[in-house]
């Protein structure tokens, strides 16, 4: 619970995970509040990217795995059997760590998720393709060759329109896995930039790649090593003065 | 993706589809509706195969019970007089693809090697297409200029009666062998780790020690499983010896019999079904001639993937 | 002999081996043309055999050829696709996708006579099709089956697995994603199999000789329970059954066979080319 009372928009409860030949989660509980960017950060292996997953489900594509645990998007559990797991993804938009581009034109990558869901208005698909890559900070760049290959694009450019695909489909939350981890550092800053615009309508989950990353965009910390959530708080309060004394080796940098 | 989503999905069908928007219903159906269509095409290739096996033994089965054993296994195959010795054919059959075999393994190896360490790449770019499309030239076509090319000389070279013998016979069928020979075998000297070679060669030895101490030996396995292949390939061909062997059922006798007139199996069945009674016996002993021939090629493809399974393990033990 | 001489000699003889592998080849193929096409016509081309198909041309063969063909594609395309479809996206490590690999195989080594013997055994005799352009392309198909399956299956499989991951995150269900991400790329790949598979099946003798083929008919099939002519099968006819057969004829009809065959490889070859030099990822 925040100190002005707004209700979680995913609460993470007790929840435990393990694939088929590894245990991944031990219990982890979290709370995700509206419009803030709440950040996952940790050593490697620490669970940060399976807890993300779980978010949208995209678990599911997995076999063997075993999970026990809830989690609530707007009080409702998201693995309870009478959700619809498409729309579950539609609302809970994720990017990921390279930029990966469908083998069709920039328009085609953004209204593909909009057909997949049955919109065929012409014009509605245009102006959702507009403004998903208005949002994205991508529309001048590209609105003179819409038809052209996505793979055309620099890595840069190509993430941003992953996080325009994303946009048409007018999510709730977006979850961001290392989402510059492929990037240059310009447009690494550029993506960073955009964050502050889009946590304004969207909820953001994010993995960073670095402590500093994390610093620089979160709102909301949470520390994970081992499969467990550590410490959580506001990022000045976990980047500051953290209280455990593991999240405080990590932010300093004595274990990476 | 399977499991957890298709879990849920049946649970979501039994717990209320009534509940759910029409869309997402039809969307519902089609799904499993696509799903059980490609499941059954996947199971379909299981049927085929025994359906095969049954359909043989079905017209197959009978010889043995209207031929007596000691018939079939005669060595005299004469069927207009009532004797259905299997033994020329079956013999026809190994010296035709023992010959074949011994022309085009060595052959093919060389070829395969020479392709993969020597040639220049440009040169590759042409080599490949030929063997391509040497393994597309039908074998009729083959049979054909075996019959009126390579028999006549043979003959004239040879000093044989006719050119057409087991001999022709195993020349085509090494010709149509070697492009399955050479495709396996490449591959699997491609799947040669780099290291093997580079170990070997900082080890002083020069490229031809490379290949035959190091690449050829990691290669075996996949080798073999052309060479296999390559046998199926030769025992189950039909028309170029048809076409090329002089179809004499005779059985062999010594080396010299190379250079005779010989019947496969194969030529036999495509020659004589033609003129056989639905249901006699003649008819029955065809069937059974291809449940041979089935068998015989069921056991060379089952010893291919036990040796491409056991390929598979051993590679991973060698990462280790 | 010194280690040099050895690989020197060794070499040699890797070369000429690679030499007598490749020359033949263009040897097969200048033979053929330098001898056959003196008889080819436009009456060749088109008019039906005569005088006991001493004269005339090739033309029944050759659509009959071209309707096997296409019958082939109809039975092998839908049915392997769908089976590489199951075995690449939903067929999990288990003893059934085992024994279905191992059918594959096994149907992949069958000669090409025995699937003759099968046609005869079901298709024309238990099913009652009878000799008939529907009993060849059912077992011209299923003979077809494992290449097209194996091609389909590689060519499914080499779609980037992050792509059905992207599309499964925005949204999509699986049988979406196979059908509007997987199956389009895929397509090229796909479609090279199936040519080279049925570029097998339209140079196949044995497998027509119980099942559809007839030495002479007066007209061309009007229906799929009909017989037809076919250039395999013609080519065999008229160099060993014709007494007097002309040559030419003989190395013509080989000719245009042999040309169809390679047209369709060709026509595979430039597909998988065009489309990997095109590909994005």
């Amino acid at each position: 619970m925040t100190t002005t009372g707004v209700p979680a928009k995913i609460r993470v409860e007790d929840v435990s995970f393990a694939y088929s030949n590894a245990e991944a989660l031990h219990g982890v509980s979290l709370d995700v509040y509206p419009n803030e960017v709440t950040v996952l950060f940790g050593p490697a292996r620490s669970g940060k990217t399976t807890l993300l997953r779980l978010l949208n489900r995209l678990t599911d594509l997995l076999e063997g795995t075993r999970r026990t645990g809830h989690i609530y998007l707007d009080g409702q559990d998201i693995f309870a059997p009478d959700i619809d797991v498409t729309e579950l993804r539609r609302r809970v938009g994720m990017v990921f760590a390279m930029p990966i581009p469908l083998p069709m034109s920039i328009r085609a990558n953004i209204t593909y998720g909009l057909q997949l869901k049955g919109i065929r208005d012409r014009a509605l698909l245009e102006a959702r393709v507009e403004g998903a890559l208005r949002a994205a900070a991508l529309w001048d760049e590209v609105k003179d060759r819409l038809d052209a290959p996505a793979s055309a694009l620099s890595g840069g450019q190509q993430q941003r329109l992953c996080i325009a695909r994303i946009l048409a489909l007018e999510p709730e939350v977006i979850l961001l896995d290392n989402p510059t981890s492929g990037l240059d550092p310009i447009s690494t800053s550029k993506v960073e930039a955009s964050l502050h615009e889009l946590k304004q309508r969207y909820t953001i989950v994010a993995v960073p790649h670095s402590v500093q990353q994390a610093a620089r965009i979160a709102d909301r910390a949470a520390f994970m090593l081992g499969g467990e959530v550590i410490e959580v708080g506001t990022a000045r309060d976990i980047f500051t003065r953290p209280r455990e004394p593991r999240t405080r080796d990590y932010v300093e940098g004595r274990f990476g | 993706m399977s499991g957890r989503a298709d879990g849920d999905l049946a649970l979501e069908q039994k717990i209320g589809t009534r509940a759910m928007p029409a869309v997402r219903r039809r969307r519902l159906r089609g799904e499993s509706v696509a799903e059980a269509l490609v499941r059954v095409s996947g199971i379909s290739v299981i049927v085929f195969v025994a359906l095969v096996f049954v359909f043989l033994a079905r017209e197959g089965i009978p010889a043995f019970f209207e031929v007596e054993a000691s018939n079939l296994l005669g060595t005299r195959w004469y069927p207009t007089v009532g004797r259905y010795g299997l033994l020329p054919l079956i013999s026809g059959s190994l010296l035709v693809t023992v010959g074949a075999v011994l022309i085009s393994v060595p052959l093919g190896l060389a070829a395969a090697i020479y392709m993969h360490e020597l040639a220049p790449a440009w040169l590759r770019e042409i080599l490949k297409p030929l063997i391509e499309i040497l393994a597309g030239i039908p074998s009729v076509v083959l049979g054909f200029l075996g019959m009126i090319a390579v028999a006549p000389f043979l003959r004239a070279h040879l000093n044989m009666p006719t050119g057409l013998s087991a001999f022709a016979g195993s020349l085509m069928l090494a010709y149509m062998a070697l492009p399955t020979i050479i495709s396996v075998s490449d591959d699997a000297i491609d799947a040669v780790p780099r290291s093997y070679r580079d170990a070997s060669l900082a080890l002083g030895a020069n490229h031809w020690q490379t290949i035959c101490h190091a690449i050829v030996p990691a290669a075996r396995s996949g080798i073999m499983v052309a060479i296999m292949l390559g046998i199926g390939r030769a025992i189950g061909e039909t028309m170029a010896v048809l076409m090329v062997t002089g179809n004499a059922a005779r059985m062999p006798d010594g080396l010299g019999a190379l250079f005779q007139p010989v019947r496969t199996m194969t030529a036999t069945i495509a020659a004589e079904m033609g003129e056989v009674a639905n249901g006699s016996v003649h008819y029955h002993v065809l069937f059974a001639v291809g449940i041979v021939l089935f068998l015989i090629t069921f056991l060379v493809n089952l010893l291919a993937s036990v040796l491409v399974l056991r390929r598979s393990t051993r590679s991973d033990q060698l990462l280790e | 002999m010194s280690r040099e001489m050895k690989q020197k000699l060794a070499f040699a003889l890797l070369t000429v081996a690679a030499v007598v592998v490749v020359v033949p080849v263009l040897l097969v193929a200048g033979y053929i043309i330098w001898r056959g096409a003196g008889a080819i016509s436009l009456e060749f081309l088109l008019s039906a055999p005569r005088s006991g198909l001493k004269e005339g041309g090739i033309f029944p063969a050759a659509v009959g050829t071209v309707i096997l063909t296409l019958g082939t594609a109809i039975v092998a395309l839908p049915l392997g696709v769908a089976a590489a479809i199951y075995l690449s996206e939903y067929a999990r490590d288990d003893l059934l996708t085992r024994l279905i690999r191992m059918a594959i195989i096994n149907l992949a080594g069958i000669p090409s006579v025995v699937y003759g013997l099968f046609g005869l055994g079901l298709f024309v005799l238990f099913l009652r099709c009878g000799t008939s352009i529907l009993a060849g392309s059912l077992t011209l198909g299923l003979l077809t089956l494992p290449v097209v399956i194996s091609t389909a299956e590689e060519a499914i499989r080499s779609v980037p697995q992050s792509f059905r991951v992207v599309s499964v995150s925005l949204g999509g269900t699986k049988w979406q994603t196979i059908r509007h991400l997987v199956l389009p790329n895929a397509l090229p790949g796909i479609i090279t199999g199936v040519i080279l598979g049925l570029e097998r099946a339209a140079g196949e003798t044995a497998p027509i000789l119980f099942t559809v083929a007839a030495v002479y008919l007066p007209r061309l099939p009007r229906s799929i329970f009909d017989q037809t002519m076919a250039l395999p099968y013609h080519l065999f006819v008229i160099s060993t059954q014709v007494p007097g057969m002309p040559v030419t004829f003989q190395f013509g009809t080989a000719l245009v066979l042999l040309a169809f065959v390679l047209s369709l490889n060709a026509a595979a070859t430039i597909i998988r080319s065009h489309f990997r030099r095109r590909r994005s990822w």
